[in-house]
């Protein structure tokens, strides 16, 4: 039975468009049932779109991802996306690892369906099995200097025993470095436990991290040892750590100063000596003058501090990364695919990477898949890549590190902005208003090193206006 | 001959990995001998179905999506694997005692969840 609601008014059109995306995507009405699928997701699943079509969608994609379809119904209610890791189970009997994607349809504002995209991993996965991608701190890629420095630090990092909070941008490869942590520390023969403070709700993450016993609360069928306990004599990677409540914060730096802590519903106190790298995208110093997050943790976490820059200022990893994950995919792929044409080579280096290394991976694999010869051409790179880069829709007081100094941009409004490179350049001479001339304070607001400020005057030709 | 299948609220359910409740039933000369009996599982556990299908000495198993390594533990067993079947579960049983089911059926009216809240 189909919806009584028609998603797209011309769906032939949309399942060509999908069609030519090269992942699995199917659309689902507000019943969950089938509305349409690609041929990819035909390949993935074995079932051809004309049987799916009025199907529960859960019958037909089989994930793993939760019975009942939960995660689509909480999407469809709530709105926004929903990324997860999981697998489906084909028509072949084969298991495939998929990224799966989860977004509301809406028209007129109201919800008419959800999208799936499932991303096929098992390429990603084959290849780290088969040790393509390379241990330890080969793994992290740059030569820039910025990444030397960050190299350096974790050289020392890793001798200490004491907490670290990584910040950076979204994709710039923080869990990659407190794994990488973990392995060059005394600890690394011992468990790395990595939590995601945003991925689960407040009472669900306490029982998550300190563990509850039997009959704490309402479906607590049996005693959870909490990953605290699991990562005894371990590391404990805490990602998101912004998202954190404030009732759990509380607990948490509880825990970090007598190490030792009592699991839900217990009147046992249990010792562990678990060492803590804490990473967020937010600027925690920002959290904590908003009232966010509370000071004494802040400082807590912040015993050691590393900060990954961001793609678009470390200079000459885009080329680097970009030969690397090529030779990867090509690999990977069975592909043989050399080198990028320079106008491709140009526009992938000019362009900013608000994504950082994970979109800059997407582009790669998105133009080695659609790539018919030995040269990557301006055609095998994403459409979206040529249109101006807008800046990304912050929630209110969730600012990152995505815009540098852009508290100043509150007390001096911003044009419209056509190009990175335009909204880099008003940045800059928004900082040197505020600072009143002085290029080390200018610097500072902006978060960037003096020589970098300079180097970038001298290209919009700031120094001679 | 003894039927298994898997099955999640009226349906068989999608995944043989992910199932949480079977029904077991007798069938003799295309008849159903005995109101379908239903068993739940203590947890999602393909290995544990497979054991279940074998202590209950079935004769064939139905289930939606399955992997191969299961699908061949079960046909060395000489247990009959009807899967990538989608549908209601006593049209199912019916179709399978009947001797009418195949793998990859696909019956109509399976537009919900499978589970009345």
């Amino acid at each position: 039975m189909k919806s009584e609601q028609p998603l797209p008014q011309s769906l032939p059109d949309v399942v060509d468009l999908l069609n030519a995306i090269p992942h699995g995507i199917a659309l689902l009405d507000n019943q969950l049932c089938i509305v349409a699928m690609n041929r990819i997701l035909e390949a993935m699943t074995g079932f051809t779109a004309a049987e799916a079509v009025g199907i529960y969608a859960d019958y037909i994609l089989r994930t793993s991802l939760s019975s009942n379809d939960l995660i689509c119904r909480q999407v469809l209610a709530e709105g926004g996306s929903n990324s997860r890791e999981g697998n489906i189970i084909n028509r072949a009997r084969l298991r495939i690892p998929v990224h799966c994607t989860i977004t509301r349809i809406e028209k007129d504002e109201q919800p008419t369906g959800v999208m799936v995209v499932l991303e096929d991993m098992s390429v990603l996965q084959a290849a780290k099995q088969e040790g393509l991608s390379s241990e330890g701190r080969a793994e992290i890629i740059g030569h820039s200097r910025q990444m030397e420095a960050i190299f350096e630090m974790m050289a020392v990092l890793a001798r200490t025993d004491a907490s670290v909070l990584i910040t950076g941008e979204t994709g710039t490869g923080k869990d990659k470095i407190a794994e990488q942590l973990h392995h060059s520390s005394q600890r690394v023969r011992r468990p790395f436990i990595k939590v995601n403070c945003g991925a689960l709700p407040e009472a669900l993450l306490e029982s998550e991290l300190f563990g509850h016993v039997k009959g704490a609360f309402t479906g607590a069928l049996r005693d959870s040892a909490g990953k605290f306990r699991l990562a005894d004599k371990g590391t404990l990677f805490l990602t998101e750590i912004g998202d954190l409540s404030l009732p759990l914060q509380v607990k948490l730096l509880s825990v970090l100063d007598d190490r030792e802590f009592f699991p839900i519903g217990s009147s046992q106190k249990v010792k562990v000596d678990v060492r803590v790298i804490a990473a967020t995208h937010r600027s925690l110093r920002q959290e904590v003058q908003r009232g966010r997050f509370r000071e004494d943790l802040y400082y807590r976490l912040n015993v050691l501090h590393l900060h990954i820059p961001p793609l678009r200022e470390r200079e000459g990893d885009v080329r680097l990364l970009l030969e690397h994950f090529i030779r990867q995919f090509s690999r990977a792929l069975g592909r043989n695919i050399k080198e990028i044409s320079p106008e491709a080579l140009r526009v992938l280096l000019d362009y900013p990477y608000p994504g950082n290394v994970r979109e800059l991976r997407n582009i790669v694999e998105y133009g080695v898949n659609l790539c018919h010869g030995e040269q990557i051409q301006l055609d095998d790179l994403p459409r979206y890549m040529f249109k101006p880069v807008e800046p990304l829709r912050q929630e209110p007081g969730a600012e990152g590190f995505a815009q540098p100094g852009s508290s100043l941009r509150e007390s001096a409004p911003m044009p419209p902005l056509s190009a990175w490179e335009e909204m880099e350049r008003s940045e800059i001479l928004n900082a040197l208003r505020r600072s009143g001339g002085s290029k080390k304070e200018a610097a500072r607001l902006l978060g960037w090193g003096r020589t970098t400020l300079w180097r970038k005057i001298k290209k919009y030709g700031l120094n001679k206006t | 001959m003894k039927i298994l299948v898997t099955i999640r609220g009226n349906f068989v359910s999608p995944r043989f990995d992910l199932t949480g409740e079977v029904m077991v039933v007798s069938c003799y000369n295309r008849k159903l001998l005995e109101e379908p009996r239903s068993i739940i599982l203590s947890e999602f556990s393909a290995e544990q179905l497979c054991d279940l299908a074998l202590k209950e000495n079935v004769g064939i198993v139905v289930c939606g999506g399955i992997e191969e390594q299961h699908y061949r533990f079960l046909t060395w067993k000489k247990i009959k694997v009807i899967d990538s079947v989608i549908g209601p579960y006593p049209t199912v049983i019916q179709l399978v005692a009947e001797g009418a089911l195949q793998a990859g059926t696909i019956l109509p009216g399976t537009t919900s969840c499978g589970i009345t809240e």
